[in-house]
Order: structure tokens, then sequence, then C-alpha cells
């Protein structure tokens, strides 16, 4: 049975640049270079991984500024078949519920089998949009599962819970979301790289989607940020010393004097 | 007919866990009651009637109940049909959550349905002026953001592990309500449990706990903290990336995925201590670290840290330990 598998990334600033909000509209500066959510990077080894076992295509679909869009090749030379990137004007400002009507018209118009989600956003945080994307499509959602298969046309996922571990399993088409670094994302080769450079990374506006513009964006956001806040009082930090040989005594003295070794 | 006293009473949304309510759902009640001098409760699944029995103890003055056929304590969606129904029919407004997998799946998926505004990762949440602020950290916790809802509709999830249980008794009702269920809801089930294998002491009760990350070189390291944890009486548990490696079970893991823990004493080795971590200790009596790098942030919240190689300060540490204790075997 050949599948259709959607991975849904997000286009995020790159790990080794300070994340910073803009002061004037208090929303994350994204001017800067950007790559695919780390956490995603792991929904597209899971789509390969799939792919590998039961046959089919993998796209990768993301909602991003024109400029994040190149950002896609990273998944293409990993083997996605397609990468898709959905920009225009009027998302800017959206809120979980923009983004999950944006995704879930992109999706809903390429009809695949799932739809994989990563785990969490490093600039959201809010591990939401795949249930978000779930109800907006009416369609069944098995989340926070660390592995994913389909079984007679069934997609199985494994949740790993404190104290037990339970077997869902969703009928087609479903949403998954994943829980975490599932697997070991794998390095394209050099070759890999440069073909992807080669590929087309196809771009959507909401007008091709028929989205309206007033359903996404500031306009239609339920949320919004008044103002930043005093940064937290961490807890206070104490003492901290390099190990020159002695770091092994002086925790030991740190502990008896309170009682605790 | 309205069962909350009045729309602008929050309703906390309850999470079962292995038959019982998780404490900071209950904690939530207490919130509410912060908030708005009342507080209400929303609970699903099989056993959401026993549960609900119990919620008028710590403050919940209406409790709704789903316990229909069909509802799974730990699938979100059709709790997100409960969830509708309070909103619709109970004019229900303000919704409180404590943040968990299905806490995040369920306010996400009414958001979706009612319009409504969610906020989440929050670390407080007040008044101001007559409407709801809350407060939430950002950018890894290096700045606070206030936020707000625009509409009618404000689900408010918490960060992972604020609120304790405050008993405050109340003469509570419950009321019983059986939505129909959406069809997708309904094609999601869980097929198969498994109880992990009981694998020692007890994460959530133990007084000293000796934490083992990416730090550590090889599997063969965790003998190392486990020894430590020998000498100190104490227990190991991991961070994420370790159980992801098959080195060590689920139940050991500390964190926003694992448990909540607050040790007397918690000695982190080669964890970097970034938020997922971090939520799930940092209310710990004494921290303790040993890591490499002089700049993770794990010396932030720390009260004395060892910058070195854990896999020479940790059995140095262990010996000195037993031999202050006439016991250089181990055996005590
Ligand atoms: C939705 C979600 C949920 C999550 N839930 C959890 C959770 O429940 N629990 C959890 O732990 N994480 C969780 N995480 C992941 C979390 O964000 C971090 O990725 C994780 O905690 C990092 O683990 P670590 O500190 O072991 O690894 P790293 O961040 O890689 O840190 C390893 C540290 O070891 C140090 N080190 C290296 N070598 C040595 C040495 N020889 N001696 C001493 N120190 C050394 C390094 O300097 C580094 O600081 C979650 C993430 C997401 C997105
Ligand atoms: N703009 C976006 N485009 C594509 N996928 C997204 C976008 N935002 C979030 N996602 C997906 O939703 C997951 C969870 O994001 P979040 O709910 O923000 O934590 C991410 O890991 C992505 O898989």
């Amino acid at each position: 049975m050949a599948i259709k598998i959607i991975v849904c990334v997000k286009i995020v600033p790159r790990a080794s640049v300070a994340l910073r909000l803009d002061p004037g509209t208090l929303r994350l500066d994204r001017s800067g270079p950007t790559e695919i959510n780390p956490s995603d990077t792991f929904a597209v080894e899971e789509g390969l991984l799939l792919r590998e076992r039961v046959g089919g295509t993998v796209t990768v679909l993301t909602m991003a500024p024109e400029a994040g869009r190149e950002s896609l090749r990273g998944a293409l030379a990993m083997g996605a078949d397609r990468a898709v990137c959905i920009s225009d004007p009027h998302i800017e400002g959206s809120d979980l519920l923009g983004t999950a009507r944006v995704l879930a018209a992109a999706i809903a118009s390429d009809q695949p089998d799932v739809a994989i989600f990563g785990a969490q956003a490093i600039d959201g945080r809010g591990s939401s949009t795949a249930a978000a994307v779930a109800e907006g499509l009416r369609q069944p959602l098995v989340s926070g599962v660390r592995t994913i298969d389909v079984v007679d046309g069934h997609l199985r996922g494994g949740r790993q819970g404190v104290t037990a571990e339970q077997v869902l399993e969703a009928q087609l088409p479903c949403v998954v979301a994943l829980a975490g670094s599932t697997n070991v994302p794998r390095y394209p080769s050099f070759r890999d790289i440069v073909a992807a450079k080669k590929k087309d990374i196809e771009t959507r506006t909401l007008a091709d989607l028929g989205v309206a513009a007033s359903s996404v964006g500031i306009a239609a956001a339920r949320t919004s940020v008044l103002a930043l806040a005093a940064p937290p009082s961490r807890r206070a930090s104490g003492e901290i010393i390099d190990d020159d040989g002695n770091g092994a005594a002086w925790l030991e003295a740190f502990l008896t004097a309170r009682g605790l070794a | 007919m309205s069962a909350a006293a009045s729309p602008d009473t929050p309703v906390v949304f309850i999470e079962i866990r292995d038959g019982k309510a998780t404490a900071g759902s209950l904690g939530l009640l207490a919130k509410a009651r912060v908030l708005r001098g009342t507080a209400g409760a929303v609970v699903c699944g099989p056993d959401a009637g026993a549960v609900a029995e119990g919620l008028a103890r710590y403050g919940s003055e209406s409790t709704f109940v789903a316990d229909i056929a069909g509802i799974d304590a730990s699938l979100g969606q059709a709790q997100v049909d409960v969830l509708a129904m309070l909103v619709r029919e109970h004019g229900v407004r303000t919704i409180l959550f404590e943040n968990s997998v299905l806490a995040a799946d369920v306010a996400a998926g009414l958001a979706v349905r009612m319009d409504g505004g969610v906020n989440w990762d929050l670390q407080d949440l007040a008044l101001r002026d007559g409407a709801l602020v809350g407060t939430r950290y950002a950018l890894d916790d290096s700045l606070a953001a206030e936020v707000g809802w625009i509409g009618e509709l404000q689900l408010a999830v918490f960060r992972l592990g604020l609120h304790d249980p405050v008993e405050a008794p109340v003469d509570g009702r419950v009321v019983r309500v059986a939505p129909a269920l959406s069809g997708y809801a309904l094609a999601t089930r869980i097929v198969e449990v498994r109880g992990s294998s009981a694998d020692g002491p007890s994460l959530a009760t133990a007084d000293v706990i000796v934490a083992g990350g990416r730090g550590m070189r090889d599997r063969e390291t965790l003998l190392l903290l486990e020894d430590l944890a020998d000498a100190l009486g104490g227990v190991v548990a991991v961070s994420m990336p370790i159980v992801d490696r098959g080195w060590y079970p689920h139940s050991r893991q500390v964190g926003q995925t694992g448990l909540k823990v607050r040790p007397r004493l918690y000695l982190a080795c080669g964890i970097s201590g970034q938020l997922g971590h971090r939520v799930g200790m940092e209310k710990s009596g004494v921290i303790v670290a040993i890591n490499s790098d002089p700049t993770a942030p794990i010396f932030g919240i720390c009260d004395a840290g060892v910058v070195g190689d854990l896999h020479i300060v940790v059995p140095q540490l262990t010996r000195r330990i037993r031999a202050a204790h006439g016991s250089p075997s181990g055996e005590s």
C-alpha cells in the first residue's frame, strides 16, 4: 500500500542565532538566517522511514515568509519528494487559529493519508498545532507518539507514559504529532545536497488555497502580546567552581554541610 | 440552564491519570478561586464520576462530568466535544489547564472549534481592569511577556508543576453532561496498554536523585551514577535523550514529558538544563550540577556547580562519600 505523507515543518531562526523579539511588534525577529525547527527534522525522518516501509511519497509543508522557503532544501536533501511553502503577506501576525486554518487548507487540498507534525516549535512551544489542524480537518489525531507505522490501512502510534505504554490506532487519513527525538535524522550526502539545490520548491498563496485573508493574521487572532515584563527572577545561582582536581572534595564538603551526604 | 455560578467562573480541566486526578490540575482549583473567588471543574472518562466526587474538597462548586461510552481519559478529541458543550450550553468562558500532551490537544481543538484564544506556558494569570492577563516566559525564559485574550473564550494553559492541591471544602454539585461525540474523535482508539515494568524505587518519592544526561559518554556511565546514588541513598533519573536512546526506562525520565520531582537533593550530571528538563526539577531543595560547559543553563539554577568531566568527578565523589561513611565497598 503506497501512502501519501505530508510532514509539517516550521522554519525558525537558526539555532546559532540568539532569539530576540522585535521591540516594536513584540514578535519574534525572523530577519536572520533560518532552518527547519529541530523537532521537525525528526518528523521528516519519521516520514521517510514510513515511506521506506510502506511505499509512497513524502511532501514537506511549511507556512513561512518567502525568505524562509530556501530552508526547505534541507528536507529535500534528506529525501523528501516535494516541498511546499505557503507565503502570503496577510498571514503575518497569525496565532494558533490562523496557522491551523492555513495548514489545514493546504493539507486538505493535497489529501494525504497522514500528516506528521513535530513535537514542538522552539519559538511557539505550544505543542498544539497538530491538534488544531486535526480539528480543522475533522480528522483523527494520534499525538505524543514515539513510534508510528501503518498496518492494515490504519495508523498505529506508540505512546510511552510514565507508568504505562499505550498503542493508539486511527483510521486514515489522520494527523500525527510526535513526542520528541524519536529517531536519528539522516545526514544528507554532498550529492544529495547538490541535487536538492535543483529541486523545485512550490509556493502557494492564500488565494491558491481558497483561504480568506480575514480568517488569518492579526484580524483573526484571539490572543495578543500586551507587553514585555521584567525577566523572570531565576532561582539564585550558587557557587560554581572549575574542577582542578578538587571538585569532588568541594562537593562532598558542600553536601556534608547541608546534611545531604 | 447554567450550572456554572456565573460565566466568569473559571472551570478547571481535571486530567485523570491512573484513575486519579493529577495533582497539578487539582492545584488549579485553588488558582481559580484566587482569581474569581469561585471555581468549577470538568472531568472526562470512565473514572470521571468517582474523581468528581472528590473535587468539592478542593473547592469545585460545580463539576461537569462526562463518563459516557467512547471517551477515553487520555485521548483529547472526544473531550473537545465535552468542553464545546460547556461553552455552548453552560456559558463557560474561562478554562484553565495544566500543560500536558492531553491538555494541549484539548485546548487547541476547542480553540479551533469555538474560535477561542489559547495562551500556553503560563506562569501566572491575573485580573486587570476586569480582563484576564497571563504572564509567560519566552525565549527560553530570558524574558517575560504579558499576554491577553481577544474575544469570549479564554483558554489558559499553565506550565507544568506550578500548582499544588490546596484543600478548600465547599458544597459542590455534580452535573452530568453527555454530548454527541464526533465521528473523527471516535476514529482513534487505544488498542493496547502495557504497564511499564516495575523498575526499582520510585522517583516521585525519592529524597535524593542523581540524574544523568547526554554528557554521559556511554551506557556504562549510568553505573557510575547508580553507584553515587547508592552511596547517597538515592535513585537515578535521566533526561529525555537518554530514554530516547533506550538506555533507561521512561519511568525514570524527569521533565516536561516525564516526571516532575522535588527531592531534597538533585544532582545533575551532564545535563544542560534546557527548559524541557528544568520544569521537572527546578523545585528541588538543593540542586548540584556537574557539567563540562561553564555556559550550560543548569549552572544558572544550581546551588553548587562543578565545571568538569562527570566521568572523573562522579566516581571521586562516590569514593569520598563512602570513605566518610566508613564503608568503602558500598555495604552499609
Ligand atoms: C515537547 C518536548 C518535551 C520535552 N520533555 C523533556 C523531558 O521530559 N525531559 C527532558 O529531560 N527533556 C525534555 N525535552 C528535551 C529538552 O528540551 C532537552 O533537549 C533535553 O533535556 C536535553 O537533555 P540533556 O541535558 O541530557 O542533553 P544536552 O542538552 O545535549 O546536554 C548535555 C550536557 O552534557 C554536558 N557534557 C558533555 N560531556 C560532558 C562530560 N564529559 N562531563 C560533564 N558534562 C558533559 C554538555 O556540556 C551539555 O551541557 C523535551 C523537549 C520537547 C520539545
Ligand atoms: N508555520 C508552520 N508551518 C508548518 N508547520 C508548522 C508551523 N507551525 C507549527 N508547525 C508544526 O507544528 C508542530 C508544533 O508546533 P507548535 O504547536 O508551535 O509547538 C511543529 O513541530 C511543526 O511540525
